[in-house]
């Protein structure tokens, strides 16, 4: 990312404004931010579901504006945190969606589906045939994982992947998602608001506020040397709750 | 009488006027579907245009029905199908369109974006995602629409398309209860049939179950060509082209029909009644061609189609006619039935002799303090304002009334002055007197037989209709106006009446008025 800008209201403010970014391949970089800090405007910049005002996206050095949007898109994985499941088709057709639309062979696209399903850990003759209707939140981001996934793409964006999850379902999924991309060697782009979450899982943060980069680093020297108060009080609030858990725990074993 | 009895004579009809009513409802219900959900999905596309698609589709919707059935005879110049589909579509556009535009914004945004992050294209989002889930909506508005259609197309029959409409119009003219609650119960019945069928399509549409979706539109497609089939079955009979009998919307007018029609077969020829049509309508049907006969007036004609002022007499009006309509519209004027059927201003008996009036002259004096019924189309009629003018009447209130309406108005007086037909029943029946016209300000208005000029190349058809001229008597029209409008009889029942004092005067009793009326009493 060069120089990325943009404005949704014709110059006048910037939700996002100057951005400079490097993702090396098979890297998990993570922003966060507060609301409106621009993080969501710039993941999405990346798969050009908003279009910048202004500055550079490339990809492997080809600039995502001189590409075919559509084949930009099936390149490029995408999580959210509503999941946006098509609701009138079955598990198995969200799930082939990507696929379909690559023009693969009914048989490959099946044997796709079945190794996602089973990869996200949900039985495929068992789930195959489920409406999204008939899932919990859990199953559901299952599958949005699986669909993001289909298509074989180098790059997952993820936009608050876990949030709308219960704790103990937000824990089993984070973890499944480490061995995940480990194991696919993706690059992934994952934007949250919530510290701890990216602290446990980037391999590089970036701290936005007010469509800047305020700060980035690996999660460890970002603990240790951060340099702006805005950061230090993201930090704070995971360390105080780590402090307060603790100090419980210590009570009970008096 | 019972009302059983004209009822099954009625539900004779329905398989007809059924089959019509399906075909123009489907049709227009079609083409509606066709037109207005890509408008919705365009709305929704370019937001500019959003709102100009949803006003116009509502500002059409907000004209009356009639109205706008109305405007398409005369914008389109002609009759029938064509002008009652196109104001139907017109009409039933709002529910679809507004539907649509709804069901397609409601689509939760986050599967729209999940769509595009796929990397659909815009027409696969519409088409793959954004229409299926706004489906139920849409079919909820496709609904709403095929029951206002259903409703609509009753009033199609002024305007010449055959519907159920037909059993209503001619009811409410001839006062038959069994003809309009025929009507109401099966246009009401079809509604619901039609909206159940619509969401039994739906449901089976959405339901795993393949062998319910193929049952459910079997049975539908099975009991829609049912219900059409007399329209295919009509054809091999009619080898030749039917004889279009045209009729007006009043009960003589419905009695003269079917008397032609009655009259026509008896003679080998096929033919087909369009009753309840407006004045003009029905002549431009004839001009055109839609139309092959029908009766219709002198003083009309004379007044209305050639525009004159003048009176000539009776005997000096129909040769003129004969001229002006074959010149100007190759109409052929077969000839005058032998009654005339005169526009006449009339009051009741006693309130006319308090008043101390029988003229229109003396009318106009004391005019100012009393009011005047009519029925839809006299006031905006030249005899009328020829009349007004010439005894310089001037009202305190002018009313309008449905014909049969208005006689009662002036029985329980509501209104002193009604215009009446002089060959009504209902003069005696409410003991009018006729108000003289000194000045002749009226035409003369001999029945007379029209027939449009294909159909006068037709040399059986022409002799068959030049063997009623001056074989119907004053006397015998209004016994026959009578037996409809007073004793509660159908209009064919009378048309039978009518044709056998017809025969009855084949023998050298030349016609006299009143004639039929005696041997009526006699039988």
């Amino acid at each position: 990312m060069q120089q990325v800008s943009r404005s949704f209201d014709r110059g006048e403010t910037f939700a996002v404004q100057g951005v400079n970014l490097e993702v090396a391949a098979g890297e998990t970089l993570i922003i966060v931010g507060e609301s409106g800090s621009g993080k969501t405007t710039t993941i999405k910049m990346i798969n050009r579901l908003i279009e910048p005002s202004a500055g550079k996206i490339l990809l492997k050095g080809e600039d995502t504006v001189a590409m075919n949007l559509v084949e930009l898109r099936k390149k490029i994985g995408y999580v959210l945190q509503d999941v946006g499941l098509f609701p009138h088709w079955s598990v198995y057709d969200n799930v082939a969606t990507v696929p379909r639309l690559k023009g693969w062979a009914p048989s490959e696209v099946q044997e796709r589906v079945e190794e996602l399903l089973t990869m996200v850990g949900l039985p495929y003759g068992e789930f195959r045939d489920r409406m999204p209707a008939g899932l919990s939140s859990g199953q559901r981001q299952r599958v949005g994982f699986a669909r993001a996934l289909a298509g074989r793409p180098t790059i997952l964006l993820m936009d608050e992947p876990f949030g709308a999850l219960d704790p103990i379902t937000r824990d089993v999924l984070q973890r499944e998602f480490v061995s995940l991309r480990r194991e696919l060697t993706l690059t992934v782009v994952m934007v949250t608001h919530d510290m701890m979450e990216a602290l446990l899982l980037a391999d590089r943060v970036v701290v936005m506020r007010e469509g800047a980069i305020v700060e980035q680093g690996s999660p460890s020297a970002l603990l240790r040397t951060c340099r702006s108060d805005y950061t230090s009080m993201l930090l704070g609030t995971p360390r105080r709750q780590a402090q307060a858990v603790e100090e419980l725990v210590a009570q009970r074993d008096r | 009488m019972t009302l059983f009895e004209p009822i099954t004579e009625q539900l004779e009809l329905l398989p007809g006027y059924l089959a019509h009513h399906i075909l123009l409802t489907l049709a227009a219900l079609l083409a509606s579907i066709v037109v207005c959900v890509p408008l919705g999905v365009l709305a929704v596309r370019i937001p500019r245009l959003r709102a100009t698609i949803l006003s116009v589709a509502g500002v059409l919707q907000t004209i009356p029905g009639i109205a706008l059935l109305a405007l398409m005879v005369v914008l389109l110049g002609q009759i029938g199908f064509l002008p009652a589909f196109i104001a139907l579509v017109l009409y039933s556009m709002l529910p679809i369109v507004r539907n649509t535009v709804t069901g397609l914004t409601e689509v939760a945004p986050a599967v729209i974006e999940s769509a595009e992050a796929c990397g659909m294209s815009g027409g696969q989002v519409m088409w793959k995602i954004r229409l299926p889930l706004a489906l139920p909506v849409i079919m909820a508005g496709i609904r709403t629409s095929a029951v206002w259609i259903v409703g609509t197309a009753t009033l199609s029959t002024p305007v010449g398309a055959t519907s159920l409409g037909n059993f209503i119009f001619s009811g409410l003219q001839t006062q038959n209860a069994a003809a309009v609650l025929v009507g109401c119960l099966s246009a009401a019945a079809l509604a619901i049939f039609l909206d159940l069928g619509i969401s039994a399509v739906e449901r089976a549409h959405r339901s795993k179950n393949s062998g319910l979706r193929t049952l459910t539109l079997a049975i539908l497609a099975t009991v829609i060509l049912v219900a059409l089939s007399p329209l295919v079955s009509n054809d091999p009979e009619g080898q030749e082209d039917p004889v279009i009998i045209g009729a007006k919307t009043f009960s003589e007018q419905y009695i003269l029909a079917a008397a032609l029609g009655s009259h026509l077969s008896r003679e080998g020829l096929v033919t087909e009644t369009r009753p309840g049509m407006g004045s003009t309508v029905l002549f431009r049907a004839l001009a055109s061609g839609a139309v092959d006969c029908y009766v219709d007036y002198s003083g009309t004609l004379w007044t209305n189609i050639l525009g004159r002022s003048d009176n000539p007499g009776r005997a000096g009006v129909v040769p003129v006619l004969k001229r002006e309509l074959r010149d100007r519209f190759g109409i052929v004027v077969i000839g005058p039935l032998g009654f005339a059927n005169s526009y006449v201003l009339a009051m009741p008996r006693r309130r006319a002799a308090r008043l101390g009036i029988t003229s229109l002259s003396q009318l106009a004096s004391v005019a100012p303090g009393l009011r005047m019924g009519s029925d839809y189309e006299f006031y905006g009629r030249p005899e009328w304002r020829s009349v007004r003018d010439a005894y310089a009447l001037s009202f305190k209130e002018l009313l309008t009334f449905d014909p049969t309406l208005m006689y009662a108005a002036v029985g329980q007086g509501r209104v002193d002055v009604i215009s009446a037909y002089s060959t009504d029943g209902r003069i005696l029946l409410q003991d009018l007197v006729i108000l003289d016209d000194p000045h002749e300000a009226f035409p003369p208005y001999d029945a007379v037989l029209l027939c449009s000029a294909d159909a006068a190349r037709r040399a059986k058809l022409v002799s068959a209709l030049s063997a009623l001229v001056g074989s119907i008597t004053d006397g015998a029209m209004r016994e026959a106006n009578k037996l409809v409008d007073i004793d509660g009889h159908s209009a064919a029942d009378a048309a039978e009446y009518l044709l056998g004092t017809l025969r009855d005067d084949r023998l050298p009793r030349e016609s006299v008025p009143g004639q039929g009326e005696l041997q009526d009493r006699s039988q």
